[in-house]
């Protein structure tokens, strides 16, 4: 944990982790003896009993599993074995999922449904089967609205401190992400493909076939919303985000899974994650999609005692979790262990007007103001007055502040709280 | 799942800068310290009773309206402690112990815990209860009167006091040098310029308090004290006169800097500074008081959240 310095005038400055020198291979996790995939969805789809899954059916590797034929959410099945359960699952924010447990069977069969698309068409083949590929691709990048992609970025740093998953994406395999970005570029026909990088990795990127964009080493310089105002030079209105501006982002990863994909006919199952222990040491770890953590852990030693903290994702934005059974998701970048006497307190102390969140603030939110609203729930007045829709999400405000206020919690719930209240209007 | 390990879920950020509430406070008695132990030496036993007494009074009084008000007990965070000692360094040696408490009633309950405690203040907590006890108890701040039995190594007059019955005649006797380092009436722990300023900048080093408004205080004091002794050189003394003397340093890092009623914006940081400055002139060379400084304060902290609203446009704000 970086610490304030003595001298408290000037500011702290984050520094994203840098990977200079070529790195060992990822230790490999062997495959589990259970999987489980979560399919986002509304599990309510469950009850109708039609689904075209169900328990103890045989499922291969590589193939694809929907609720039903109308649903076109997908997860593709890991491993090869047979479903063991399908049960509902509540992530963060009431998000839901349907969870999908695989035992694993003792030979690995390989579905070749991919195989036959991706020879045709390389939009089809990604839409209907690689949007749960290691690195996650937003669905709504191959949504059927074509033609609205104007830019795609390809990030190669990854959005928090202390992971270096794309980063080393990028110097390891570097080949699958040139393919992919050119597979991108057909597929999505984006006007623009940038490909952002740290300045050490300028030489490696390079390759690609997409302008290449250096980007600043301190945070929150790599979140999404930043490059787009001092990357591409385009500040995104409060309330919009940037796929309304026609702006995706995509992780080197997820280009590497799409360039391997279609090399080999076969869609990649293995997710990287960078593993930060509780002393600080980083390892990068690649393990099937679905595999729950505890087969990490175990796999690098690590133990984990009560009240410590499982964060997936990094230090500033990432998320955490109740169970060491909690699958590897393809947007995992990052597990971070915390010891229990090394996590810092929040208290439900008042503002006190110091200031240090306004000097922090990248985008010049009022947040001493802002915190007095939110805390009396005051939502709409936040949003109206206090720019609560123009704050990124980067969570600076809540590392600085001396009172130690959850701000960033506050920020996200009146988030979430608004967007709620919207869908009801509007239903 | 029963026998699952707990795990600690919390939101993001995971990190923290280790800052606290406490530490602020605590680093704000630290910068205390040199002024309140000049003002020891020079005015002894008399002197330490009030700090002690401040202090004490400031945290009992705080722990009182915790209890009354049924809220955690908050001493613990030294925010009481500061108004206590704080409080002490303005009132002159040998207070009698009334006014100490009853000023550090003004401060903690009426100044502070009414409006709901830390952070909730429109106004400095100190700085109110001064005010008041300035205005109900006259004499006990005429320093002159007040420390009628010292007798030390210097001019035993009150410099502000002189200035304004008698003119920059009456002032000859103070130099610079003797004002920064102390050797002046006033309050225990108002007069050691040389002690606030080190602590005080101690103060900006740790990013404690916000430079933008110490500055452009100190800045409002010199150019309005500078075109008023231009103007009239046998009435008005000059800038380094007013930046030294009374409760101007004191009120320029400690007072004015304070968190809940003082503005985080650059623009209005500068504007309430040097507003205060300029009241602060004002009225000690035009106003009927002896010192400016207090209600100065007082009234750019009423004025602080209208200041506030001047602030960057945030990046990416509609309309």
């Amino acid at each position: 944990m970086i610490k304030k310095s003595f001298i408290g005038l000037a500011k702290p400055r984050l520094m994203y982790e840098t990977l200079e020198s070529l790195l060992p291979e990822p230790q490999n996790i062997a495959i589990p003896e259970k999987v489980t995939l979560l399919l986002e969805t509304d599990p309510a789809l469950l009850s109708g009993g039609q689904g075209s899954i169900k328990e103890k059916d045989k499922v291969k590797t590589g193939q694809k599993l929907t609720l039903s034929e109308q649903n076109a959410e997908y997860v593709i099945a890991t491993v090869t074995g047979t479903i063991s359960s399908i049960t509902p699952f509540v992530g963060n924010f009431g998000k839901q999922y349907v969870a999908i447990s695989i035992a694993t069977a003792s030979d690995e069969e390989i579905n070749d449904d991919f195989a036959k698309v991706a020879k045709k068409n390389s939009f089809n083949g990604i839409r209907d089967f690689l949007l749960s590929c290691p690195g996650g691709i937003p669905s709504p990048l191959f949504s059927d609205n074509r033609g609205n992609v104007k830019t795609l970025v390809v990030c190669g740093i990854d959005k928090d401190m202390l992971i270096t998953t794309s980063q080393h994406m990028v110097k390891a395999d570097m080949n699958s992400i040139k393919d992919g970005i050119d597979i991108l570029k057909k597929a999505t026909k984006a006007e623009k493909i940038i490909f952002v990088v740290p300045r050490h990795l300028q030489h490696e990127a390079s390759a690609a076939d997409a302008s290449i964009k250096i980007i600043d080493l301190q945070y929150p310089s790599a979140l999404p919303r930043m490059i787009m105002k001092d990357v591409l030079g385009q500040v995104v209105p409060a309330g919009r985000s940037c796929e309304d501006l026609g702006v995706f982002f995509i992780s080197a990863e997820a280009a590497a899974s799409i360039g391997t994909a279609f090399k080999n006919a076969v869609i990649p199952l293995n997710k990287k994650i960078t593993v930060i222990k509780k002393d600080g040491t980083a390892t990068v770890v690649s393990a099937r999609i679905g595999t729950p953590l505890s087969n990490i852990f175990n796999a690098l030693n690590i133990n984990l005692n009560e009240r410590d903290r499982i964060i997936l994702g990094g230090p500033m934005t990432g998320s955490t979790v109740y169970s060491a059974d909690h699958p590897v998701l393809p947007d995992t970048d990052a597990v971070i262990i915390q010891d229990s006497l090394a996590i810092p307190s929040v208290s439900d102390y008042p503002c006190i007007n110091c200031g240090e969140c306004i000097r922090m603030c990248p985008v010049n939110v009022p947040i001493n103001m802002l915190v007095r609203l939110l805390e009396a729930g005051l939502y709409q007045e936040a949003a109206d007055e206090y720019d609560l829709m123009a704050c990124i999400d980067c969570g600076l405000c809540a590392y600085v502040c001396p009172a130690k206020i959850p701000i960033f919690q506050y920020i996200k719930l009146a988030k979430y709280e608004l967007a709620r209240l919207q869908i009801e209007e509007e239903a | 799942m029963i026998n699952a390990k707990k795990f600690t879920v919390s939101h993001a950020p995971f990190w923290h800068d280790g800052s606290g509430i406490s530490s602020r406070s605590y680093n704000t008695m630290i910068a205390a310290l040199p002024a309140i132990i000049a003002g020891l030496l020079l005015y002894g036993m008399p002197a330490l009773a009030v700090v002690c007494l401040s202090i004490s009074s400031a945290m009992i009084w705080e722990l009182l309206m915790n209890l009354a008000t049924r809220r955690p007990i908050s001493i613990g965070d030294g925010n009481a402690g500061v108004i206590g000692i704080l409080l002490a360094m303005l009132l002159p040696a040998g207070t009698p112990w009334w006014i100490v408490i009853t000023g550090t009633f003004f401060a903690v309950v009426i100044g502070k815990e009414i409006y709901g405690g830390i952070g909730s203040n429109p106004f400095n907590p100190v700085v109110v209860a001064i005010a008041i006890l300035m205005v109900s108890w006259k004499n006990f701040f005429d320093f002159d009167q007040a420390l009628l039995n010292y007798d030390l190594n210097f001019v035993m007059v009150y410099p502000l006091a002189a200035l304004k019955h008698f003119g920059t005649s009456a002032i000859d006797g103070f130099t610079i040098c003797d004002l920064l380092m102390g050797k002046q009436m006033g309050g225990i722990g108002s007069t050691f310029g040389l002690g606030i300023i080190i602590g005080g900048i101690y103060l900006i080093i740790r990013g404690i308090i916000r430079w933008e408004i110490s500055v452009s205080f100190l800045a409002g004091i010199f150019i309005t004290a500078l075109l008023f002794n231009i103007s009239d050189p046998a009435r008005f003394a000059g800038p380094f006169f007013h930046m030294l003397t009374g409760y101007t340093l004191i009120g320029v890092f400690f007072l004015a800097t304070e968190d809940s009623s003082s503005p985080v914006n650059f623009i209005p940081m500068l504007i309430y500074g040097a507003g205060a400055g300029v009241m602060t002139v004002l009225i000690r060379n035009i106003g009927i008081y002896i010192d400016g400084v207090i209600f100065a304060i007082l009234v750019m902290n009423l004025l602080n959240p209208i200041l506030d609203k001047i602030r960057p446009r945030a990046i990416g704000k509609v309309g």
